[in-house]
Order: C-alpha cells, then sequence, then structure tokens
C-alpha cells in the first residue's frame, strides 16, 4: 500500500478480533493478489466489514499479521497506509466542492498545484464529472456522489482500493452501470480492489475471486465459478444462489466420482468421496436441473410431482415433491413447466452427473 | 413544518399560553419603552439625535461592542476545546467535561462575579500567590478593567456556548472524518480541514448566542468593572435609576433591541444556523 501507482499485494496471517465477548473475526489467513478483484461477501456481522476496517487500519486486530508487499503493516496507522476507501455512504467532505474533494489526497501529499489541477482534471474526466467540478456533494444524485467518491480513492494511486458496500444506496439500473464502471476503473487502474457486499449476483458478476464469510470465520476462498459450482459447504452453496439439497444414503467412492442412493435410485457423483462417507446430502442448482418423461437407468433422475410454476419472463420456476417428500425447485423453459403441471402426474427430474455435488450431512 | 390544518390548529393552542406571556410581560411594556423614547422629556426625535451627539453614550456603546466581540472569541474557543472533550473524549472525559459545564448552572451570577473579584483583586489569591512565589512585586489589576470583565463573562457564558457546538459536532458523519484519515490526512490536519469547517454551522450559532447575550450583560461588568468598563445595560440603569433621564435609556434600549434584531435577521438570513441549543 505504500507505492503510488503499483498494485499491492496484501496478505492476512491469521488475523482475529473481538469486541467484547464478540469475536468478529476468527483466525483468518487469506492472501489478495496483485491486481485482483476480491470480493468479500457474507451476511451482516460475518466479519466482511471488520476485515475490511482492519485492512484499511481503523480497527486494529486482536492477534495476527497484515503484510503488504512482504512488510509488516499490522500497526501502521490508516493516514500511512493510505489505501483507497469508498465508505458506504460516500463519506465525502460536504464543504468541500467535487474538485475540492478529489484534491485533498493530494494537497495533503503536498503535490505541486501543477500536477494537482492537471491529475484531478483527468480524474474528473475519467468518471464523467465533467460540468460538476464546482458543486458541492449535497448537489449531486447518488451515482454521481459515488464518483466523486471513487474519483477521491483512486486520485492518489493507491496500492488497493478497498469498496465498502458502495452500491447499496442506489437503485438497481444505477447499480448496474457504476458496476460496469468500476469493473472498467479496475481494469484501467490495474489497482488490487477489495470490495465487500451482502449482493451474490453483484459478487459474482464482479470479481476475479469472492471470499465469503459468516460467524468471523472464512469459509470458503475461490474463483465465482468455483465457489458457485463447488461450494465448500451448505452455506456457502445456499447464500450464492438458490439450490436443491436432496438426502443421499450410502455415499462411496466409485470410478470417476462417487455413488450413493437418492430416493432408493442409484445416483453418480463426479466429485471425490474421501471426506464424505455414508450419509450425505447432494446439493443441484435449479438452472442445472431438466424435467424428463423417463430417466434410463444409468442416468441421474427421481421422480417427482409438479405443485406450482412461477413465471419469471425468460423461464419458468417450478415447485416440485419428490415421492418421499423433499421439495425441489427447477428453473425450465416455460412450455415445459405448463406440460409438466398440466399432466398432474409424476414427471422425472434428472441431471448431469457432473453438476451434483455432495455436502457433509446436517452440517454447516 | 407542513401539516394538517387540525395540526396547526393544535400547535398554536399549545404555543398559546407562551405568546401570551411574551406579549404581556415583554412586547406590551416594550412599546411602552418605545413610546417613552421619543415623548420624554418633549415629543421628538431629540434622544435619538443626542445619541449619535453625545460622547460617552457613544464610547459606551463601542465598549460593549468591543467587550461582547473579545467574550465571544474567548467563550466560543474555549468551548469547543471543552465540546471536543465532551462529544468525543474517553467515557471518563465525557463525565469530567458534562460536570465542568453543568456545574456553573448551580451558581448564581453574583456568587461567581463576587468569586472572580476574590480571585482577582489586588489583595485576592492570584496576586498574593504570584507575590509569594516572586514572580511580582507590585500586584497586576486584574478587576475593575475589561480584562475582569472580559474574565467573568466568559466564565458565565462558556457554558451556554457548548451547547450549538455538541449539537454540531453529534450529528457530524464519523465516516467522514476516517475518509481523511484514510486518505492520508493526519489528526491535525483532518481536524482543521475538515472537523472545524463541519461544525461551522454550530460555531455561527454558539458565536450569536454568546455575542447577543454579552450585549446585555448588567451584574458581572457592573461587579468586576467596578463603574470604570460601564457597558450598554449599565448605562441604560443609570439613565433610569439615577438621573431623571428616561428618555435617553428608553432611546438607548430601542437601539439596542432593534441592532440584536438587525443582526439576529442577519445571521439567520445567510448562515441559517441549524440548531441553536
Amino acid at each position: 500500500m505504500q507505492q503510488p501507482g503499483r498494485a499491492a499485494e496484501i496478505k492476512a496471517n491469521g488475523i482475529g478480533k473481538s469486541f467484547g465477548s464478540f469475536r468478529a473475526l476468527d483466525n483468518l489467513t487469506l492472501d489478495i493478489g496483485r491486481g485482483e478483484f476480491l470480493t468479500l461477501l457474507g451476511p451482516s456481522g460475518s466479519g466482511k466489514t471488520t476485515f475490511l476496517m482492519i485492512l484499511a487500519g481503523f480497527v486494529q486486530p486482536s492477534e495476527g499479521k497484515l503484510f503488504s508487499d512482504g512488510v509488516d503493516i499490522t500497526n501502521r496507522p490508516a493516514e500511512q497506509r493510505a489505501a483507497g476507501m469508498v465508505f458506504q455512504g460516500y463519506a465525502l467532505f460536504p464543504h468541500m466542492s467535487v474538485e475540492q474533494n478529489i484534491a485533498f489526497p493530494l494537497k495533503v501529499r503536498k503535490k505541486s498545484a501543477a500536477e494537482i489541477k492537471s491529475r484531478v482534471g483527468e480524474m474528473i474526466e475519467r468518471v464523467g464529472l465533467r460540468g460538476h467540478e464546482k458543486k458541492l456533494p449535497a448537489q449531486l444524485s447518488g451515482g454521481q456522489q459515488q464518483r466523486v467518491a471513487l474519483a477521491r480513492a483512486l486520485v492518489f494511486e493507491p496500492g488497493v482500493l478497498l469498496l465498502d458496500e458502495p452500491f447499496s444506496a442506489l437503485d438497481k439500473s444505477l447499480r448496474g452501470q457504476m458496476q460496469a464502471e468500476m469493473k472498467r476503473l479496475h481494469q484501467e487502474t490495474g489497482t488490487t480492489f477489495v470490495f465487500v457486499t451482502h449482493d451474490q449476483s453483484e459478487a459474482l458478476a464482479l470479481s476475479s475471486r469472492v471470499a465469503i464469510f459468516n460467524h468471523g470465520k472464512l469459509l470458503q476462498v475461490g474463483r465465482p465459478d468455483e465457489v458457485y459450482d463447488r461450494p465448500a459447504n451448505r452455506f456457502v452453496a445456499e447464500f450464492l444462489g438458490e439450490i436443491n439439497m436432496l438426502p443421499v444414503k450410502g455415499v462411496r467412492p466409485a470410478d470417476n466420482g462417487a455413488t450413493g442412493l437418492c430416493e432408493d435410485r442409484a445416483v453418480n457423483m463426479r466429485c471425490k468421496a474421501e471426506a464424505i462417507k455414508g450419509d450425505a446430502i447432494l446439493a443441484i442448482r435449479p438452472e442445472d436441473m431438466s424435467i424428463a418423461p423417463e430417466a434410463s437407468v444409468n442416468e441421474n433422475g427421481i421422480a417427482a410431482t409438479a405443485v406450482a410454476s412461477t413465471y419469471l419472463g425468460a423461464a419458468t420456476k417450478l415447485d416440485l415433491t419428490t415421492r418421499q417428500g423433499a421439495k425441489v425447485t427447477v428453473s425450465v423453459p416455460n412450455e415445459v413447466a405448463a406440460a409438466a403441471l398440466s399432466k398432474g402426474n409424476s414427471v422425472w427430474l434428472t441431471w448431469p452427473a457432473e453438476k451434483g455435488f455432495l455436502l457433509p450431512d446436517g452440517g454447516q | 413544518m407542513r401539516g394538517t390544518l387540525s395540526d396547526r390548529t393544535g400547535a398554536a393552542l399549545l404555543m398559546a399560553p407562551l405568546l401570551l406571556f411574551l406579549v404581556l410581560a415583554y412586547a406590551w411594556p416594550f412599546l411602552g419603552v418605545v413610546k417613552w423614547s421619543f415623548t420624554l422629556p418633549t415629543p421628538g426625535l431629540g434622544q435619538y439625535h443626542a445619541l449619535l451627539t453625545d460622547d460617552l453614550v457613544q464610547s459606551v456603546f463601542i465598549r460593549t461592542l468591543r467587550i461582547a466581540a473579545i467574550v465571544t472569541v474567548v467563550s466560543v474557543t474555549a468551548a469547543y476545546a471543552i465540546t471536543v472533550v465532551w462529544v468525543r473524549g474517553s467515557p471518563v472525559q465525557r463525565v469530567l467535561a458534562e460536570f465542568c459545564i453543568l456545574v456553573p448552572f448551580w451558581i448564581s451570577v453574583l456568587t461567581r462575579a463576587f468569586g472572580w473579584v476574590a480571585l482577582l483583586s489586588n489583595r485576592g489569591l492570584i496576586n498574593t500567590w504570584l507575590q509569594s512565589i516572586g514572580f511580582i512585586s507590585e500586584p497586576l489589576t486584574l478587576v475593575r478593567n475589561e480584562f475582569g470583565v472580559i474574565v467573568g463573562m466568559s466564565h458565565f457564558l462558556i457554558p451556554f456556548a457548548v451547547f450549538p457546538l455538541a449539537s454540531a459536532m453529534r450529528s457530524l458523519d464519523e465516516r467522514v472524518l476516517l475518509a481523511a484519515r484514510g486518505l492520508g490526512s493526519s489528526r491535525m490536519r483532518t481536524f482543521w480541514t475538515v472537523f472545524v469547517p463541519m461544525t461551522r454551522s454550530g460555531i455561527i450559532g454558539s458565536a450569536l448566542i454568546t455575542f447577543v447575550f454579552s450585549l446585555g450583560f448588567f451584574v458581572t461588568p457592573a461587579i468586576l468593572g467596578g463603574g470604570r468598563s460601564v457597558m450598554i445595560a449599565e448605562l441604560i440603569y443609570l439613565r433610569i435609576f439615577q438621573s431623571p433621564d428616561w428618555g435617553l435609556g428608553a432611546a438607548i434600549s430601542v437601539v439596542l433591541v432593534v441592532f440584536v434584531g438587525a443582526l439576529m435577521a442577519l445571521v439567520f438570513r445567510y448562515v441559517r444556523p441549524k440548531q441553536l441549543v
């Protein structure tokens, strides 16, 4: 975080934080790569914001070490770390114009007037605020304030940009637009971005890697497709999107993965069964299941009855109940859903072996 | 502010006793004072003409404005420091600051003025102590002059100056201060370039209260000024109670009220201090 213009590489080593008896963060070890876009995802109170505040230097960890480019910065005060930061609610200086807000970090660094002028001008151009230079934050829309906050945090070329739920106050269309803009800024600056959100679709759409938090613990880190398709546990699986959970019995290793009994039918999984044996949970995303009139013996399939549907435009969400009473949701083409419902009797739910994955039974 | 008709009627009814009291106790008698200023001893603008030409009255006006200005600067500055501790200090500091702010309200203005005399007079605590340690040989003149008046008035007004400041500091968004630090600003720089400007409305409210209050001070300057540092309220008292010059006293009162009214209107028109208490 110290060399301007160069993306920082951050290592968190066994970071923990307690507020009195409340354990906000527990033994967190995480490497944040140079120039990556890492999202910290989790429900409120999961520790993601605490970790961001520790990265910024606003909160001192109770234990553990923090390194930036190999240098121990655990005890370095926030003003010397100088990570760019975008706060929830933006935290712009209300008494300063757009220009003065963006110039603030440069003035603090005692840059020459000429340099400040050219860099502020460049930044204003880059975030599309030309014409608003003299306005006060209160005279700007939410999206424009957001741009000022981004410009102010990036103008001094920090090694890392920290963002605390920056889009939570924006409406949906503006949010999409700002997300695209942030992705572009990330590519243009090449800076390391650490982004906190509780919105899983935002996390999956923006990041190069996602770190999922719950109850102060880091549960899993990985590329968006990794954590979505191969969640490490039930919490991650459910937090990242809708998912069907079916009990499987007698799980054992088999050629190419694992096999077990689901609703008295043999099912195959492509994941390894070493860690999980006996009873487990088979998890399948709604969009990975299809409706079929029949299922062959070699195919993964269970019988179910359609009970309700929700029209979503591009597809229909169909709710079904299996013979043994498990509830399953699938996302299927509209006409398939209509046909399944009108038949009133049993259909088959099928899925490719590589789309189902095993989670420990009952556990998190 | 916009409510239904019945809301507004209700509010008007609730405020009616206060308004009635203000009209009977202040507005109506003041109209009498205004009348005196134009009629005593003879009808006309004579007293206002005297006001403009009387050297004594003018020097008292100027002294009053000067003392009020100095007291305002001293009180608001001291109150600012106390309020920072009160609002942003550690729990122990907060309790101590609160104690310092509230205790003066329990002691009458008269007691406090005499307390300052005991401290500041030629044979008072401060002079005897400074002489006993050999720091001075002759006692310093700390009272019966403007200095004594400023000390006593500031001491009285600091607690009043605290409340508008506290209200402004409490409503300040903590994240803005964090943002300044995160952007590399030292604590000092953050204080002067972010914290102080963001409490501007509180400073203006605090200064306005202190200044207006100072203009009408009577007891403290009368005791600590010892007749040598007469302020406007004391002059009005002297004109009405000690010399049969009711017309001039009334005219000075009217000018004072109009001046304060104009000042308040000006401040509210241009800066609109959000909170006065």
